[in-house]
C-alpha cells in the first residue's frame, strides 16, 4: 500500500498541486527591455482571466464539447448494438469478429491518425479515390469536415473496447436469466431490449464517462494531422493550445492554468454526467 | 432447472431457433462492422510492401507488381544507423518495466485496500478514484514541470515513474480482490502462522491472477500508447518511444519523402507487439474477469 501511494502522491497530488502553484504566479522581468532578472510574484487569477478571455482556448473548448456531444453517443450506440449482435444466439463467428473489431484498441493513437491521415490525404488515399470514382468530390480535411474526420479516428480505435467491456457485463450475468426470459416466450429483440439492455447500465455509465474524459483531453489525433491540413490550428483543442502555450509561446503560468481548468472541466462533466444518471437510477429504483 | 421445453427440431446440435433470416442480417452487418474495423490495417499491410513511388502511384487497397515486404522493412529498420530500433527497445523497456511495476503496486494496494479495514480507507480510495477522473494530459503538463524543477525531465524516470501509478489498476484489484479472495482462507494461513507479507504473495497474488492479467495488459498497452507524455518529457531522440520517433519522421517528410515509406513500415512494425500480446493473453483475461475463485 504504502509503495503505491508514495508514488501516487509524487505523480498526482504533487503536479495537481504544483499546478494550482503555478498557475497562481507569474514572471516578471526587470531590467532594459524585460531582459533582465527573472522574479516570480504572485498573480492571483490572472492567468485564469487570461485564459478565459483567450477566444482561441474558449473556442477549442466549445468544439471538444461539441465533437463529445456527437461523438460519444454515437460510439457508444455503435458499442451496443455491436455488443448485443455478437451475443446474440444467432451470431456466428463469434471470435473472429470480436478480435476485429477490438484489434484498433491495439492500434496506438498516433499511428491510427497516421493512418488515416493517409487515407484522407487525397493523392495517397484509396477512400478518396473510390469516392471520384463514383463522381463524389470528397474532402476529408476541409475546415467543416475535419472535426469529423477525426471523430472517425476516436471511433474507429475505441469501438471495440467499449463493446468489449459491455461484453464482460452480459457475461457477468448468469445465463439462466436469459434463458427464464427465452421460456417465457421472449424474442431475441424483447430479450435483448427489456433484459439485457438495463443490465448494462452501469458498464455503459462506466464507458461514458472514460470517453468524455478521453475526449476532453484530445491531442494525439489533431496533432498529428495538423501537418496534412491548414484546417487544424495550434489552438484546436485545449490541450494542444495548453501545450503550445508552455512550449511555443513559452509562458507555463498559464499552461498550468489551462490544464488546472480543463482538469476541472473534466471533473464537472464527469460527476455532472454520474450525477445525471445516478439521480434518475433512484427515481426508477 | 427444468428442462426447458424445446421448440427447436429434433437434431439440432445448437439452439436455433432463430430463424435463417436473422442470421444473415446479423451476418451481413458484423461483416460490415468488421470491414470497416480492418481496411485501415488491411491497408497499413498492403502499404508496407510498396516503395516509395508506388505507395502514391498504385491503388492503396491492392499490391503494387512488385510487392517486397521484408526488403522496405529492412529499410526501415536500418535508416539512420538503426534508430527505430532503438525507439523500439525504448518503447519495449517503458512499457515493460512499468507495466510490471504498476501491476505490483496496483495488486499490493488494493489488496490492502480490499482486506485491511483501516481509518480513512475511503478517503484514500475516494482520491485514488479521483484520479482516474483527471485527464492524464492534464497531468502531464505540470509533471513536467515539476520533473524539471527535480531535474528528472529527459531521462527514462522522467517516463517511467508516471508509468508506474495506475489508479484504474488499483480499483480493479480492490473490486477482484474482495469477491475473489476469501476471509476464511486467509484466517486459515494466518492460523498456520504465515506472515501478512507471504499471505499475500502466495496467497493474494495467485487468487488475483486473472485481474493481474487484465491490469497488466491495459497499463502497458496504456504506456506504448502514451504520447503525450513522452512527447513534453523528452527533448533527447533517443530516449523516444516509437509513436514519438514516427512523428519526427512525418514531420520531415514534406523534404525528405521516402519518410513516408518508412513511415508506414514502422507503423506496421510498432503495431505488431500490441497484436501478439492481446491474442496470447485475451483469453485469459475474458475468462478470469468473470470468475471468482470460491464460485460454488
Amino acid at each position: 500500500m504504502l509503495p503505491f501511494l508514495a508514488f501516487f502522491a509524487l505523480c498526482y497530488l504533487a503536479p495537481v498541486c504544483y499546478a494550482v502553484w503555478t498557475s497562481l504566479r507569474r514572471t516578471r522581468r526587470t531590467g532594459p527591455l524585460g531582459l533582465g532578472t527573472e522574479h516570480d510574484t504572485f498573480a492571483g487569477l490572472a492567468n485564469y482571466a487570461q485564459a478565459l478571455a483567450d477566444d482561441r482556448f474558449l473556442t477549442g473548448f466549445g468544439r471538444v464539447l461539441l465533437f463529445g456531444a456527437v461523438q460519444i453517443p454515437l460510439m457508444t450506440v455503435l458499442a451496443t448494438a455491436l455488443a448485443l449482435l455478437l451475443e446474440s444466439a444467432a451470431a456466428r463467428w463469434v471470435t473472429f469478429f470480436r478480435g476485429a473489431f477490438f484489434l484498433p484498441y491495439g492500434v496506438p493513437g498516433v499511428i491510427a491518425s497516421i493512418l488515416w491521415g493517409f487515407l484522407y490525404v487525397p493523392g495517397l488515399s484509396p477512400l478518396v479515390r473510390i469516392a471520384q470514382g463514383v463522381g463524389w468530390n470528397v474532402d476529408f480535411l476541409s475546415r467543416g469536415s475535419v472535426l469529423w474526420s477525426v471523430a472517425n479516428i476516436v471511433t474507429w480505435q475505441f469501438t471495440g473496447y467499449t463493446m468489449l467491456v459491455l461484453i464482460a457485463q452480459l457475461k457477468s450475468v448468469p445465463g439462466e436469466l436469459y434463458e427464464a426470459a427465452r421460456i417465457d416466450g421472449a424474442s431475441a429483440w424483447q430479450v435483448a431490449r427489456y433484459v439485457k439492455l438495463p443490465l448494462l447500465r452501469p458498464a455503459l455509465v462506466l464507458t461514458t464517462v472514460f470517453s468524455i474524459i478521453g475526449t476532453l483531453q484530445l491531442f494525439a489525433e489533431p496533432m498529428v494531422l495538423r501537418p496534412l491540413t491548414s484546417s487544424i490550428d495550434s489552438g484546436y483543442t485545449p490541450n494542444l493550445h495548453a501545450y503550445s502555450e508552455a512550449f511555443v509561446g513559452n509562458n507555463q503560468h498559464r499552461a498550468a492554468a489551462e490544464a488546472v481548468l480543463l482538469a476541472l472541466v473534466a471533473c464537472a462533466a464527469s460527476f455532472g454526467f454520474l450525477r445525471l444518471v445516478g439521480g434518475r437510477g433512484k427515481e426508477r429504483g | 432447472m427444468t428442462p426447458s421445453p424445446r421448440r427447436t427440431r429434433p437434431g439440432a446440435a445448437m439452439p436455433t431457433r432463430t430463424p435463417v433470416r436473422h442470421r444473415i442480417i446479423i451476418g451481413a452487418l458484423l461483416t460490415t462492422a468488421a470491414v470497416y474495423f480492418l481496411a485501415p490495417v488491411y491497408w497499413l499491410v498492403v502499404s508496407a510492401t510498396k516503395d516509395s513511388a508506388d505507395l502514391f502511384g498504385t491503388f492503396g487497397f491492392w499490391f503494387s507488381d512488385h510487392p517486397r515486404p521484408l526488403r522496405y522493412l529492412t529499410a526501415v529498420l536500418t535508416y539512420d544507423h538503426g534508430v527505430y530500433a532503438r525507439w523500439f527497445a525504448n518503447s519495449l523497456l517503458y512499457a515493460g518495466v512499468g507495466a510490471v511495476c504498476a501491476t505490483l503496486l496496483s495488486a499490493a494496494a488494493g489488496y490492502a485496500l480490499a482486506k485491511f479495514p483501516f481509518r480513512g480507507r475511503e478517503t484514500v480510495f475516494g482520491l485514488v478514484l479521483a484520479g482516474v477522473l483527471i485527464p492524464s494530459t492534464a497531468l502531464a503538463l505540470p509533471l513536467y514541470f515539476l520533473f524539471s524543477a527535480l531535474g528528472l525531465a529527459n531521462t527514462y524516470a522522467a517516463v517511467l515513474i508516471p508509468s508506474v501509478v495506475s489508479p484504474f489498476g488499483v480499483y480493479l484489484c480492490r473490486i477482484y480482490a474482495a469477491a475473489a479472495v476469501p476471509d476464511s482462507l486467509l484466517e486459515a494461513a494466518r492460523i498456520d502462522g504465515a506472515g501478512e507479507a507471504r499471505i499475500f504473495a502466495g496467497l493474494g497474488l495467485r487468487l488475483m491472477g486473472p485481474a493481474l492479467v487484465t491490469v497488466f495488459l491495459f497499463q502497458f498497452v496504456h504506456i506504448w500508447n502514451n504520447y503525450f507524455l513522452p512527447l513534453v518529457m523528452l527533448s533527447d531522440s533517443g530516449l523516444y518511444p516509437v509513436q514519438l520517433g514516427l512523428t519526427t519522421w512525418i514531420g520531415y517528410a514534406d523534404r525528405q519523402p521516402v519518410l513516408y515509406q518508412y513511415t508506414v513500415g514502422g507503423a506496421l512494425l510498432s503495431v505488431l507487439p500490441l497484436m501478439v500480446l492481446m491474442t496470447v493473453l485475451q483469453r485469459y483475461w475474458r475468462t478470469g474477469l468473470t470468475e471468482g475463485s470460491v464460485k460454488a
